[in-house]
């Protein structure tokens, strides 16, 4: 072989290299995460970690139940489920259907500016505007101080929006026209033909959309940490407050150590758990798509 | 009835036009004689409307209360509780920004022309990879956190740090990069690479003189894109860059970014003006770059 050849065979092995990286990487990330949570669980016991319903770190003895956390983290990505889905699967529908070319042109670069606000200023307007919004309407009749599931929610809602609606938008625009032009020459309304034609065609691509949403929901720190009250109990309804996965690990990490660090590296196993059930499902959906 | 109506409208239109497009008013009289239907149109627009006004709204509402605190004090050269000022997180942001990149846009855009330019289409290791970078696209950043607090704070005992916040950051970005960089590599036509290879020229200098070259404004849309990620990130870095409010004199310094800044401020709650500001400061810069990311994007679909 010449010495042309052996360069080419280098660089091939070194982007090889490259591309391992990303493999690397979710082996280490995975390797440490779980790894760390062993000595905790081991300790506390598994199932007493999931099921117990009491979080006092502080306590003499303390007791570690994260289900306050997993029941706040699965009922504030609820609610931003039914807040978020329903408004941005019909702006997807309003973007590939409804939407005339000039007005497409200004809409979608809109759907993906809502995509670029960080997270911490979605926190903010909530904390500005959400909160005493909330609070002011509901706190009279129903108690709670506006930080609630409710308001964590609406954030959450607004801030999976442009994740819905870009997937689910892809999906309604690969069904073939054909499917609307048939539905259409059937004597079919032009909505009705796309809700109705269009739409259950799309249906795979719409729920992936759907558990993309779930998944940034229930990973989203620091904007629910700033609206949701973060009180370590289990749910008293959804205008309280509630304090998730995600933020109690934010929360109380800068002070923890031993055992209570332990227990909150083993939170952020089981939210990493969850995330890896959730990308599963959504690999799942997009090859079914295909 | 209904079939007169609609040839009437056919007749009334230009002739150019296909039968099943039809005007927005005739759209409108249509939905109007169903009354389903118009509940339908109803909503899609009020759902596209609220999309739309929410974005106006966050964007005025900061904008409208923080465009006052925007005073020169805000950008003196050191923090004290006093000036509040946030130039010291714009610098250690921009170091960030840059240190993520230098490592991860190589890793990043040599990964991606591994998958495309030398990896048999389908094979085991293509596989891998593609697992590998949508996992790690579906990892919320208090998990990179996490890991980075593990790893790089306390396994390799560089404690809170701007190379353990950067190097966490720029496994964060990895996947952004690898995926715009592969479809912009898939958008170069192979007629190139083949009078490339037609003309003598081996492989690697196909990729480099060639294919990469004219894959450059997608690659540069997808790194634009990730800095706008890092610009924003919060939860990845309180617990691996830390949140002191310093231009980090070196690398295993800590410094706070303005993300982490904002969230500092806005959790004391004594200065709700100057977060304000800092929020439209962090706005600019993130409108900024996506439309400049756009720019380079449009660049790619044109020449």
């Amino acid at each position: 072989m010449n010495r042309h050849k052996w360069i080419e065979k280098g660089a091939e092995a070194f982007f090889f290299l490259c591309a391992l990286t990303a493999v690397l990487s979710v082996a280490l990330i995975s390797l440490f995460v779980f790894a760390n949570a062993v000595p905790a669980l081991r300790e506390i016991g598994l199932l007493e970690f999931l099921t117990g319903t009491r979080w006092k770190p502080t306590d003499v003895p303390p007791s570690f139940g994260i289900l306050p956390m997993i029941l706040g983290s699965l009922m504030v990505t609820g609610g931003a489920i039914l807040v978020g889905v329903p408004v941005g699967l019909l702006t997807a529908v309003f973007l590939a259907y409804f939407c005339p070319k000039p007005a497409y042109r200004v809409l979608k670069p809109v759907t993906e500016l809502l995509a670029g606000i960080p997270s911490i200023v979605y926190g903010f307007f909530g904390v500005m505007v959400l909160v005493p919004l909330v609070r002011d309407t509901f706190s009279a009749r129903f108690g709670g101080d506006g930080n609630s599931i409710l308001t964590a929610s609406l954030l959450l809602g607004i801030m999976i929006l442009p994740t819905v609606i870009g997937i689910s938008e892809a999906a309604i625009r690969a069904v073939p026209d054909s499917y609307y032009e048939g539905a259409l020459a059937l004597g079919a309304t032009h909505e009705r033909s796309v809700f109705c034609a269009v739409l259950p065609a799309a249906k795979s691509g719409i729920l992936a959309a759907v558990v993309l949403g779930i998944g940034r929901a229930i990973g989203e720190t620091m904007a629910v940490i700033m609206v949701a009250g973060n009180q370590a109990r289990m749910p008293k309804g959804i205008f309280k407050g509630i304090r998730t996965l995600t933020s109690n690990i934010v929360m109380e990490m800068g002070y923890a150590a031993d055992l209570h660090r332990e227990a909150l590296i083993a939170t952020g196993a089981v939210l990493f758990f969850f995330i890896l059930l959730i990308n599963l499902a959504f690999a799942v959906l997009k090859k079914k798509q295909k | 009835m209904e079939l007169k109506e609609k040839g009437g409208q056919r007749a009334g239109g230009a002739p150019a036009r296909p039968i099943n497009r039809t005007g927005a008013f005739a759209r409108l009289r249509s939905a109007l004689r169903h009354p389903g239907s118009f509940l339908v149109l109803v909503l899609v627009l009020a759902a596209a409307l609220f999309t739309v006004s929410m974005l106006l709204f966050i964007i005025w509402h900061i904008v409208s209360n923080g465009i006052a605190f925007l005073k020169p004090s805000l950008f003196e050269f050191t923090y004290n509780s006093i000036n509040v000022s946030l130039f010291p997180a714009l610098v250690t942001t921009f170091y960030a920004t840059a240190l993520a990149l230098a490592v991860s846009a190589p890793v990043g855009i040599l990964c991606a022309v591994y998958l495309v330019e030398y990896a048999k289409r389908g094979s085991r290791a293509v596989e891998a990879v593609r697992l590998a970078t949508e996992t790690l696209s579906g990892i919320p950043s208090i998990v990179y956190g996490l890991f980075g607090m593990l790893f790089f704070v306390t396994a390799l005992g560089w404690g809170y740090s701007l190379l353990a916040g950067t190097l966490t950051l720029s496994i964060m970005i990895l996947p952004l990069i690898v995926r715009s960089t592969e479809e912009a590599l898939l958008s170069v036509p192979d007629s190139y690479r083949e009078a490339s290879f037609g003309l003598g020229a081996g492989r690697l200098r196909t990729v480099f003189a060639i294919v990469l070259p004219s894959a450059a404004p997608g690659i540069l849309a997808g790194v634009i894109l990730s800095i706008g990620r890092i610009v924003g990130e919060t939860a990845a870095l309180i617990y691996t860059a830390g949140t002191v409010a310093q231009i980090p004199p070196d690398v295993f310094a800590s410094g706070r970014t303005l993300a982490i800044h904002m969230y500092v401020l806005s959790n004391e709650g004594l200065y709700t003006g100057q977060s304000y500001a800092t929020a439209v400061v962090l706005l600019g810069v993130v409108f900024l770059l996506n439309a400049l990311s756009g720019l380079a994007a449009k660049k790619l679909t044109k020449g």
